[in-house]
């Protein structure tokens, strides 16, 4: 074994662009010393973007409405078809419609303090004070968000906040505005503006003389493997919870992009920041392709409990009052049932670690309305959570009127990604990532109702704003063609790796390996992490992708829709990601938010952040497939919002 | 359970398809019917043979990539989505019919994945309010009713995955237009582009190809996310008016 | 707008809505200027000939039928051609059938198209027997359209003709009704019972009131 995990650290990594002075004014002063491309000139630059989602989906249209040239790439046969679509919950603004006492400040002092003090502060102010342009946008477009009698914006309450700041479109508040950002993209399709490659996935991205300059990406109704140049890349690809096989993330969603990314000089910053939701639907078994997500909202009548005895296999409604384990009531009993989700889900295993888990294999809690139905009345339960009840009934043929509902924790999430600055440029000029790919705002632990928020900042306002600065400082830079040595060179490296994945004719599918590495990383970098877990998980990933280059099958060739190609690919980069993310979940020997470390713990087992010593953004750079990285260190400062030790016992 | 599954097979957008019939074994009723599909394909591919494809992507039912016609149904027997139904609504030794979207407009690229491009374009040619990032007035600037925003609500629901055209005997896209229509037609937002919005997507709707509505119903029918066939009635209405409308101007 | 609506598959609807609604006016007083002849020859030949001098003094002799008659003609003709050319785009948009078919849709509704072709041929038929009595049954006596009637219905053949158009105008009318609402927008969910109710008593009425002349012949009430 090499030492892998013996990395080296490198110089710290800076954010050049953050602007000073008091964090309230920081956006403005930013995008004034930023300087701006002639309008008539935006019409000679191209912007790749990657990605329809809701970051994606509105910088694409956003650029093309400034008069940027915009090429545009999604897998999906559609661009509204992106996994943002599946965001249930609501969007978080500081509108204060409420007058309840929300302000920018408190949202900004939520997402700090939620984010268990890992995230930079000028950047969340940011997200913060653009909140509320965000709705405007939206409700500008048609966005149907639910509205209260007197036809203004009803908004609701969210994951522990005190205030009721989260605007929804019913349980479909993500399909709603990705359809906004949808439209806005349509529009300028149609406009002309944006040259659009559905079913088109990135492979690979173009660097040239150390600027990001185009993409490799492949037709996937052909297989047709081409490069497409431009004068800036922004990489809209979403997070990578599709590690773990098992997540709430569409089946398709990968982390190609931003790993061919990292691979090509961009750092990646705490990948160890995985977000586990408490209350999805256990898997049934085997079979299980990915987890449903069951709105967060259920925690807020509903009761959590197990047997107290182990191995107990009566029915839920067979076991008397006296033998239940109401276990989140019991140790915290001010938050009872409404603690956070790192602190539910990593409950929720710990019963069932202990034996006392309900259901097939032992893996869930049951999460009671009998209650919730005695008080309220079955209609008033019914109207609040009548769609979600049909959902679980759906999907797991049990009545949960009768039949309290099993759920368990599954991989919701990823707060870590590309390392970018203030104004969301990664390592590589003229490289952006946005939304869910970056890892800018959320610090160790993501808030509820807070992507869609960051991903439409981004992609709406930010992005749009801060790429000017990149393209005016680079008018001319030395005209890059498809041709081009390096382009043809990188090119020739990706028709070779698929070329190898279809040469192998081995014995195993890439589902098997997929699910193979899934359930390594739930095992031992999921909900838990320990110093000896994660050792041998650095131990056998290295295993796995030799095995995988040995045995994988790959059937038909490349030149033709190939599914199963398409995954196995997307397989290889998991295998080198999963190994990074075991690094540094390794190397960060402290708990926050999202990351548990059983080593870093209060005496009564809560997650203990050590800041003197890992107050800082991880940001990982690339050496070679199963070379050590070397860690360069963003040291995070905190001038408004001081860190504190979370408790909610 | 076990079962005999028909499934139709094209290597590509020009060949011509057939049904093959594939045998599967061990199948439990909690499977989804795409679970049941993925037991199939890791057979085929460990057997050497070419995988079936098939769109899929979240697996929950909103984002409408799968489109199988199961047993003469758009999405199969109940009203969900292919990816919400459970193996629990077949019985064990069923023999099982899985088809493609078959539309004119929706052309076959291989097995049961077609292409429903003719969808961006309806809503490309007018599917959307003019509302350039950054030009928004204060979202309380204009109240809504909340019966039209439920009303734009529930047609906003459409998934775009295309059932209505797949169980529709002329193949037509009228519930998929007239959701859109109706969703940004009520709303105060959306006013001023009225009515070049449904004539534009409307003419576009017939230039992709799509046949006209003679109000079988099947499409409501078919909708996993209940689009009622009323609102193609609603359509036409916003059509008639704006017909009449451009025509005085 | 006239290109607009020709153009367009829901403007041929619309066209085809208008003038199916002119033609279901028209039947609802030829069936009731029908229901005339249990009156005796008297009465129903005086109707008849009541029908050409409509709008005397105003109009010339026969006038006002022809302007009617013109607007059938339109009517029928603007009907036929949007159904033939909407069919023609309807099968082009399916052009591969699905393996496992189920039966879909209500009867009604499957035999618009084959129920509109039996009635056209009907039209034709039903003029050529009754208008210009070019393949009538026994001596066609202009004028006397009471005797042509009793002569016409006193054929086995003429009366299965007859029966099975007016049962096809039935079904016909029974979806096109309700599907013509729609298309010109008048529906909504509150009104589709109403419509719907409106569709089949008004399918009922006309099959009914015009399978009456016949069965009267048959049974002898009519002679």
């Amino acid at each position: 074994m090499t030492s892998y995990a013996a990395y080296p650290t490198g110089d710290p990594v800076s954010d050049t662009k953050a602007p000073t002075g008091p964090v309230a004014e920081r956006w403005d002063k930013r995008r004034f010393e930023a300087k701006l491309v002639n309008p008539a000139n935006r019409r000679k630059q191209t912007v790749i973007v990657v990605g329809t989602g809701l970051a994606g989906g509105s910088a694409g249209a956003t650029l093309a409405e400034q008069g940027y040239r915009v090429v545009q790439f999604c897998y999906q046969d559609s661009p509204r078809r992106a996994h943002s679509i599946a965001a249930q919950g609501g969007i978080n603004a500081a509108k204060n419609y409420r007058n309840d006492g929300d302000s920018v400040h408190r949202l900004f002092y939520d997402t700090v303090k939620g984010g268990d003090f890992r995230s930079r502060e000028s950047n969340v102010h940011r997200l913060a004070q653009i909140s509320v342009e965000i709705i405007d946008q939206c409700v500008a477009q048609g966005v149907p968000f639910a509205r209260e009698y007197g036809g203004l914006l009803d908004t609701r309450s969210f994951g522990g906040v005190q205030v009721s700041r989260t605007f929804y479109a019913r349980g479909q508040t993500g399909q709603q505005l990705l359809l906004g950002a949808y439209q806005a993209l349509s529009r300028q399709v149609a406009a002309g503006n944006i040259e659009l490659h559905p079913r088109t996935e990135m492979l690979d991205l173009v660097v040239v003389d150390g600027r990001a300059r185009g993409i490799v990406a492949r037709d996937l109704i052909t297989g047709k493997i081409d490069t497409y140049v431009a004068d800036a890349v922004v990489l809209a690809s979403g997070g990578y919870g599709n590690v773990f096989y098992l997540s709430t993330n569409a089946m398709n969603s990968n982390a190609t992009a931003v790993w061919r990314a990292h691979r090509r000089g961009a750092y990646f910053a705490n990948p160890c920041f995985t977000q586990i939701h408490p209350t999805c639907i256990p898997r049934t078994g085997e079979h299980q392709s990915k987890l449903t997500l069951m709105s967060e909202s259920l925690r807020n009548d509903g009761r959590i409990w197990v047997p107290k005895a182990k191995g107990d296999t009566r029915a839920p409604n067979e076991i008397p009052e006296d033998e239940r384990d109401y276990y989140l009531e019991r140790v915290y009993p001010s938050f009872g049932n409404l603690v956070p989700r790192d602190i539910a889900s990593r409950a929720a295993k710990n019963v069932c670690d202990e034996g006392r888990g309900v259901g097939p294999g032992g893996q869930g809690v049951y999460l009671d309305f009998a209650d919730a139905i005695e008080r309220m009345g079955r209609k008033a339960v019914e109207a609040k959570y009548g769609n979600l009840f049909d959902m679980y009934q759906r999907i797991t043929d049990e009545d949960p009127y009768r039949v309290p509902m099993r759920i368990y924790p599954a991989v919701h999430y990823t707060m870590g990604g590309l390392w970018v600055d203030y104004d969301l440029q990664t390592t590589v000029p003229g490289l952006f990532a946005i939304g869910e790919a970056n890892f800018s705002d959320h610090g160790a632990n993501r808030l509820g109702a807070s992507a869609l928020m960051q991903g439409l900042a981004d992609g709406y306002f930010v992005l749009p704003a801060t790429i000017n600065d990149y393209l005016a400082r680079h008018p001319h830079q030395d005209p890059v063609t498809d041709d081009h040595p390096a382009v043809q060179e990188i090119l020739a490296e990706t028709e070779d790796r698929l070329n190898l994945l279809l040469a192998v004719d081995g014995d195993r599918t890439p589902d098997s390996f997929h699910r193979e590495l899934g359930e390594l990383m739930w095992e031992l970098c999921g909900m838990a992490r320990t110093d000896a877990g994660l050792r041998e998980a650095l131990e056998r990933i290295p295993r796995i992708r030799d095995e995988f280059w040995r045995r994988i099958k790959v059937p038909g060739t490349g030149e033709e829709f190939n599914q199963s190609l398409e995954k196995a690919n997307r397989v290889v980069d998991y295998l080198e990601l999963a190994e990074l993310m075991c690094l540094d979940a390794l190397h960060r020997a402290e708990s926050c938010g999202g990351h548990f470390r059983e080593e870093s713990q209060t005496p009564d087992g809560e997650a203990a952040r050590r800041d003197e010593e890992f107050g800082y953004a991880a940001a990982w750079e690339f050496t070679g497939t199963g070379e050590a990285p070397v860690l360069h260190k963003e040291d995070l400062v905190f001038e408004y919002v001081h860190p504190t030790q979370r408790s909610y016992a | 359970m076990k079962l005999t599954l028909r499934v139709w097979r094209q290597k590509n957008a020009g060949a011509d398809g057939a049904m093959s019939t594939y045998e599967v074994d061990d199948i439990s009723p909690d499977m989804s019917f795409l679970e049941m599909l993925d037991v199939l394909n890791e057979h085929l591919i460990l057997a050497g043979e070419d995988p079936v494809a098939f769109d899929h992507d979240c697996r929950e039912g909103i984002c409408g990539a799968c489109s199988l016609v199961i047993n003469g149904d758009a999405h199969g027997p109940e009203r969900t989505t292919a990816c919400q139904l459970h193996m629990r609504s077949f019985q064990d030794g069923d023999t099982i019919d899985i088809e493609p979207w078959r539309a004119a407009a929706f052309p076959v690229v291989k097995d049961l994945v077609v292409d429903r491009s003719a969808f961006d374009r309806i809503i490309q040619a007018g599917g959307y309010i003019t509302a350039p990032t950054g030009a928004a007035p204060e979202a309380h600037a204009t109240p809504v009713p909340k019966p039209d925003a439920d009303f734009a609500f529930e047609h906003a629901e459409c998934i775009g995955c295309g059932a209505c055209v797949a169980a529709c005997p002329n193949g037509a896209a009228m519930l998929f237009t007239s959701a859109k229509v109706n969703h940004l037609g009520v709303l105060p937002q959306g006013a001023p582009e009225r009515e070049t919005r449904v004539l534009d997507m409307v003419a576009q709707m017939d230039e992709e190809g799509f046949g006209g509505c003679t109000l079988a119903g099947e499409c409501a029918t078919a909708c996993p996310k209940g689009i009622p066939l009323v609102s193609i009635t609603a359509m036409n209405k916003e059509w008639l008016r704006a017909t009449r409308k451009v025509a005085k101007r | 707008m006239a290109r607009t609506v020709w153009d367009s598959t829901v403007g041929k609807k619309t066209v085809m809505a208008v003038s199916g609604l002119i033609m279901l006016l028209y039947l609802v007083a030829h069936m009731i200027g029908n229901l005339k002849i249990f009156f005796g020859p008297t009465e129903f030949n005086h109707y008849a000939h009541w029908l050409r001098t409509v709008g005397e003094p105003f109009m010339h002799y026969e006038w006002t039928l022809w302007l009617i008659r013109v607007v059938l003609v339109v009517a029928v003709v603007a009907h036929a051609v949007c159904a033939y050319q909407l069919s023609r785009r309807d099968i082009r948009a399916r052009p591969s059938k699905y393996v496992h078919q189920r039966p879909r849709a209500s009867y009604a509704t499957r035999t618009m198209r084959w129920g509109g072709i039996i009635l056209g041929l009907f039209i034709v038929w039903h003029l050529l027997d009754l208008t210009t009595g070019t393949v009538h049954s026994g001596g066609f006596q202009a004028g006397h359209p009471y005797q042509n009637v009793v002569d016409t219905f006193s054929t086995w053949y003429g009366d299965v003709i007859y029966i099975v158009a007016m049962l096809a105008l039935g079904l016909h009318i029974r979806h096109g009704f309700w599907s013509a609402a729609q298309t010109l927008g008048v529906g909504s969910r509150a009104r589709d019972r109403a419509l719907k109710t409106a569709a089949n008593v008004l399918a009922l009425l006309l099959t009914a009131g015009f399978i009456a002349v016949p069965v009267g012949v048959m049974t002898g009430v009519v002679s």
